[in-house]
C-alpha cells in the first residue's frame, strides 16, 4: 500500500484519498517546438523502476495538487513538495541519492 | 437480536457556508462575524450547530442552523466586498447525518480509509465514505458526517448498512 502525506494540509493517508497525476516537471512545448518535440511532450513519459516524481492531488481531502519522489519499486515516499518549484528541494534529492548515489534530476528527459 | 452499532439520523435544518479566499485575509472577518475562532489547519472550531471548520489551505465552511443562515450570509458577503472572496450558500449542495452510539467508530472505519485514531475532538477530516467524498468531525457520543446531497441515499444506506446489529469489528 501507498501511503502519502499532503504537503498542504499534513494529512497522512493511503494511496485511494489520492489521485495520480502522473509524471512531475514536465517542460511544455509551445507552437513553435518542432512536431517531433511536441509529441513528446504530449506522449513521452519517464517510466523508471527506481527513484520517481510523480504529480499527485488530494482529491478526497483537502483538494490541493502537490508533488511526491517516491520508488517505483518498493513504494518508498522520499518526500512530499508544493507545486510551486521547479525541482525537487535539496532534502529530497539528498534522500533519493541515500537510495540512488547516482540519481539526478532531469527535467527533460521525457525529450 | 443484537443492537445496531450506532443510530444513524439524517440531520434536516442546518445551513453551510463555503468561503474562498486567502485565509490571512478573509480569517478575521469570518471570526467577527460568526463570533466563532479562526480554525487551525485540519480544525473544527464552534459549538454545538454553529461551528467553522478548516476545509483546505483556501476554503473554510460555516455550519449553523439555516434560520440564521440568510442574516451571517449577508454580513459575510459585506464584510468582505473589499477582498478577494468567494461566500456561498452551499446548504442544497450538502447532506449531513449523526453517527451516535457506543460503536460509531465502527461504522465509519468499515467506510472510510480515514486513521480514526488520529482524528481528535477537534479534527475536521475530509476523506471518502465507500465510494462517495465525506467528511467528518467527532461530536458527543459520535460523528458528524456531511456529503454531498447528490449521493445523499447512497451515503445513508451505506450508513445504515455499516451499523448492522451485531457487525462490530472488535472481537466479541
Amino acid at each position: 500500500m501507498l501511503a502519502l502525506t499532503c504537503p498542504c494540509c499534513g494529512i497522512t493517508a493511503e494511496e485511494t484519498e489520492f489521485h495520480p497525476g502522473g509524471e512531475a516537471h514536465l517542460k511544455r512545448v509551445g507552437p513553435e517546438g518542432a512536431d517531433d518535440e511536441f509529441e513528446a511532450y504530449l506522449f513521452a513519459r519517464k517510466n523508471p523502476k527506481g527513484a520517481h516524481i510523480e504529480r499527485w492531488r488530494h482529491s478526497y481531502g483537502c483538494g490541493k495538487w502537490f508533488h511526491v519522489a517516491r520508488d517505483t519499486a518498493t513504494l518508498r515516499v522520499f518526500g512530499a513538495y508544493t507545486t510551486q518549484s521547479y525541482g525537487p528541494p535539496e532534502d529530497i534529492v539528498n534522500a533519493i541519492r541515500q537510495s540512488y548515489p547516482d540519481w539526478t534530476f532531469d527535467r527533460n528527459a521525457a525529450e | 437480536m443484537a443492537e445496531a452499532l450506532a443510530t444513524i439520523r439524517r440531520v434536516e435544518g442546518m445551513g453551510m457556508i463555503t468561503l474562498r479566499g486567502a485565509l490571512e485575509q478573509i480569517g478575521p472577518v469570518v471570526s467577527d462575524v460568526t463570533g466563532i475562532a479562526l480554525p487551525e489547519c485540519r480544525k473544527i472550531t464552534g459549538a454545538g450547530d454553529r461551528q467553522l471548520g478548516w476545509m483546505s489551505p483556501d476554503e473554510l465552511l460555516c455550519v449553523m442552523p439555516v434560520a440564521d443562515l440568510p442574516a451571517i450570509l449577508a454580513a459575510l458577503q459585506d464584510g468582505l466586498t473589499d477582498r478577494h472572496a468567494l461566500v456561498l450558500d452551499m446548504s442544497d449542495a450538502r447532506v449531513i447525518y449523526d453517527i451516535i452510539g457506543a460503536h460509531a467508530e465502527d461504522v465509519l472505519a468499515k467506510l472510510s480509509p480515514a486513521d480514526l485514531g488520529a482524528v481528535g475532538s477537534d479534527d475536521l477530516r475530509r476523506s471518502r465514505a465507500a465510494q462517495t467524498a465525506a467528511a467528518f468531525w467527532r461530536i458527543e457520543s459520535g460523528f458528524r458526517v456531511i456529503g454531498f446531497r447528490s449521493t445523499a441515499d447512497y451515503l445513508g444506506a451505506l450508513l445504515h448498512n455499516a451499523a448492522m446489529p451485531g457487525s462490530q469489528l472488535a472481537p466479541r
